[in-house]
C-alpha cells in the first residue's frame, strides 16, 4: 500500500499511522473493522488542510466508517445562531468528511441505530463515549483514538496492535463497589449509573475498573451514560460493569482472577452526594432550559420520555440531541410530530453543549446527563441541574428545578 | 525506558519548564501561543519557539489539531520534551510535518530526573531522528 498502489491518499494515510505506531510503540498494525471520527468540528486551518489533501488525492475509506458530530445541524440549519464564518468551516469539514466515503451519521452514539460492531472487532474509534462504549458494553476493541489518527485509519483500513486491542490489556486493575442499590427503580439507576461514572473517572484515571452492586434494573442506556461521565471525568477508555458487560459475566472473569484494589465504596450517600456536586444551582432554582441526549438520546430513551409529554405545554423550552438516523424513525412512527406538538426542538447531527443552539443562556439549564452537566458550565458559561429524565420533565413544566 | 524519538527533527531554542501537564485543548490558545488554563500555575506563559518542557499532555484528543494549527500558524514551541509517551501531542507534530512541512521534535526521556536536570539548561539544541536524540547546549 505504501508504493502507492491502492492510491496516493492510502499511502499517505499508512505512512502517518506507521509514523503513529512508531511514537506509541506498537510493533506491526493490524486490520480495522470499522471506524469511527471525530473530525467535524473545526479546530482552525489545519482541520480542513488535513481532511482536503486526502479529497484532492482521491482518498476513500476502506473500512465502514462513521462521523462523529459537526457543529452546524444540516437537517435544521436554522438552530445555529454562532458566527456564520466559523458555522461555513464547520459545515465544509462536514461534506469533505462525506466526500471521502463516510457515512454521513454526525452522531457520538454509532452503536445504537447505525452500524453496531460486533464483540471482538478491531475498530478506530473516536469520540470518548463511544470508545468506552465499544469497549465496555459492546466488547469491540478499540484505544482512545481522536483528531487525524481515527480518519487515517480509516484510509488505512489499518490499526497499530497495542493497548486495547490486545486481551491482556482488558482487565481490570481496579474496583468500585456500591452496596445497597440493587433494587432501585429504572429512573434512579441512571442517577447512579451517572454518579458511578463519575467517580470512576475521578479515582481510576486511565485504569480500568471493575464496578459491582449496580442496580437490577440498569440497562443499556444507564451503562452509556455511565460511560460518558467516567470519560468525561477521567481519561476512562474501558469499564467492566460485573455482571451486566460481555467480558465480565462475574469479578474473576473481569480481573483475570487477580485480586485488586478497591478505589472506592459508594452507598446511598455517597451518590446523592456526587450528583448534588455536579449541579450549580440549588432546588428550586429557576430554568430557562431542559437539554436531554448528552450522548444522543437512542430509541428506547425516546419511548421513557414520550409518555411524560402529556405534562405539555412546558414552561421552558426542551432540547434533545439525537442521531439522524433515529430522528428518521421518529419521523416515520408518528413521534416526530408529538415532539414538536408538546414543544419539544429535537436537534440532530450535532449537540448543544459543543455548538450554539440553545437561545436562551441567561438562567440555569437542566440535564439527565452527567457529561452535559460536566463540560457545559465551561463550554457554555451557564449555570446546570442535575436530575433524572422524570426529574428534567418534572422541572421544564414548573419553570424551576424541582424533584419527580 | 531509554530516550525515545516520537517525532524526528531538529530544533533549538530557550527552555521553558512547566510545572504541570497541559491540556493544548482548553489549556493553549494557537493564535498567541499563550497558556489559557486558569488553573494552570503557568498561566499565560507564551510557549512560542520554546523548547518545551512538559511531563506529559493531557486532556482532549482536540489537543493535537490544536498544537497542528499552532506549528501552521507559527506559534508553537520549537520542540517538546516529555517524561512520557503521549500520543496526542506526536500526532499534533505529526500531522504539522505532513501538511506543513514543519518540524517539531517530540521527545520522550523515560526518566524524570535526566528530564529535570535538562530542563534546567537555558537553551537547548537537539537532534531528534530514528537513531536516537542528541541534545547539546548552544555557545552563548
Amino acid at each position: 500500500m505504501l508504493d502507492g498502489r491502492h492510491g496516493a491518499a492510502a499511502a499517505d494515510a499508512l505512512g502517518l499511522v506507521l509514523r503513529f505506531a512508531g511514537a506509541v510503540g506498537a510493533e506491526r498494525l493490524i486490520d480495522c473493522d470499522q471506524a469511527h471520527v471525530d473530525g467535524c468540528l473545526y479546530h482552525g486551518q489545519a482541520s480542513l488542510d488535513f481532511v482536503e489533501r486526502f479529497v484532492a488525492s482521491r482518498g476513500r475509506v476502506r473500512v465502514p466508517t462513521t462521523l462523529n458530530v459537526g457543529s452546524v445541524d444540516l437537517i435544521h440549519p436554522e438552530l445555529y445562531v454562532g458566527d456564520p464564518a466559523l458555522g461555513a468551516a464547520g459545515k465544509r469539514l462536514m461534506e469533505a468528511h462525506v466526500e471521502l466515503g463516510c457515512t454521513p451519521s454526525f452522531t457520538c452514539a454509532p452503536y445504537q441505530t447505525l452500524m453496531r460492531p460486533k464483540r471482538g472487532d478491531q475498530l478506530a474509534w473516536a469520540e470518548s463515549n463511544a470508545i468506552v462504549f465499544a469497549n465496555s458494553v459492546i466488547g469491540a476493541r478499540t484505544n482512545r483514538y481522536g483528531d487525524f489518527i481515527d480518519l487515517a485509519c480509516a484510509l488505512a483500513g489499518r490499526v497499530p496492535d497495542y493497548g486495547l486491542h490486545r486481551t491482556d490489556n482488558r482487565r481490570a486493575k481496579v474496583r468500585v463497589d456500591i452496596t445497597g442499590l440493587e433494587g432501585a427503580s429504572a429512573d434512579e439507576a441512571g442517577g447512579i449509573a451517572v454518579a458511578a461514572g463519575l467517580i470512576v473517572g475521578r479515582e481510576c484515571g486511565d485504569a480500568i475498573a471493575a464496578i459491582t452492586g449496580l442496580p437490577a434494573a440498569t440497562g443499556e442506556d444507564d451503562l452509556k451514560a455511565l460511560g460518558a461521565a467516567a470519560a468525561s471525568s477521567g481519561s476512562v477508555a474501558m469499564f467492566h460493569a460485573v455482571g451486566l458487560t460481555p467480558e465480565a459475566p462475574d469479578l474473576e472473569s473481569a480481573t483475570g482472577g487477580i485480586d485488586v484494589p478497591v478505589l472506592a465504596r459508594l452507598g446511598k450517600a455517597e451518590i446523592a452526594s456526587v450528583l448534588a456536586g455536579l449541579g450549580t444551582v440549588k432546588d428550586g432554582a429557576p430554568l430557562t432550559a431542559v437539554a436531554l441526549g448528552t450522548p444522543h438520546f437512542s430509541l428506547t430513551e425516546f419511548d421513557r420520555l414520550i409518555p411524560m409529554l402529556d405534562l405539555a405545554p412546558f414552561s421552558v423550552p426542551v432540547y434533545v440531541n439525537t442521531g439522524r438516523h433515529e430522528w428518521e424513525r421518529l419521523v416515520a412512527d408518528g413521534s416526530a410530530q408529538r415532539l414538536e406538538k408538546a414543544g419539544v426542538t429535537v436537534v440532530v447531527d450535532t449537540c448543544t453543549y459543543v455548538t450554539a443552539i440553545i437561545r436562551d443562556l441567561s438562567g440555569a439549564v437542566m440535564t439527565n446527563s452527567g457529561k452535559w452537566a460536566y463540560y457545559a458550565p465551561g463550554n457554555l458559561g451557564i449555570d446546570v441541574a442535575f436530575g433524572t429524565l422524570a426529574d428534567t420533565m418534572q422541572s421544564a413544566l414548573a419553570g424551576r428545578v424541582v424533584r419527580a | 525506558m531509554s530516550v525515545r524519538s516520537l517525532v524526528h527533527g531538529q530544533a533549538q531554542g530557550e527552555v521553558l519548564r512547566l510545572g504541570e501537564p497541559l491540556s493544548f485543548w482548553g489549556g493553549f490558545d494557537s493564535s498567541t501561543g499563550c497558556v489559557i488554563d486558569r488553573f494552570h500555575p503557568q498561566h499565560h506563559a507564551c510557549l512560542t519557539g520554546k523548547i518545551l518542557f512538559v511531563e506529559r499532555g493531557r486532556g482532549s484528543s482536540s489537543g493535537a489539531s490544536v498544537l497542528a494549527e499552532a506549528l501552521r500558524l507559527g506559534t508553537a514551541p520549537a520542540a517538546i520534551i516529555l517524561v512520557d509517551d503521549d500520543a496526542i501531542i506526536a500526532t499534533g507534530a505529526l500531522v504539522a510535518q505532513m501538511l506543513y512541512e514543519i518540524d517539531c521534535p517530540v521527545v520522550a526521556l523515560g526518566d524524570r530526573e535526566a528530564w529535570q536536570r535538562l530542563s534546567t539548561l537555558p537553551r537547548l539544541s537537539l537532534e531528534a531522528g530514528a537513531e536516537g536524540v542528541k541534545f547539546t547546549q548552544p555557545a552563548g
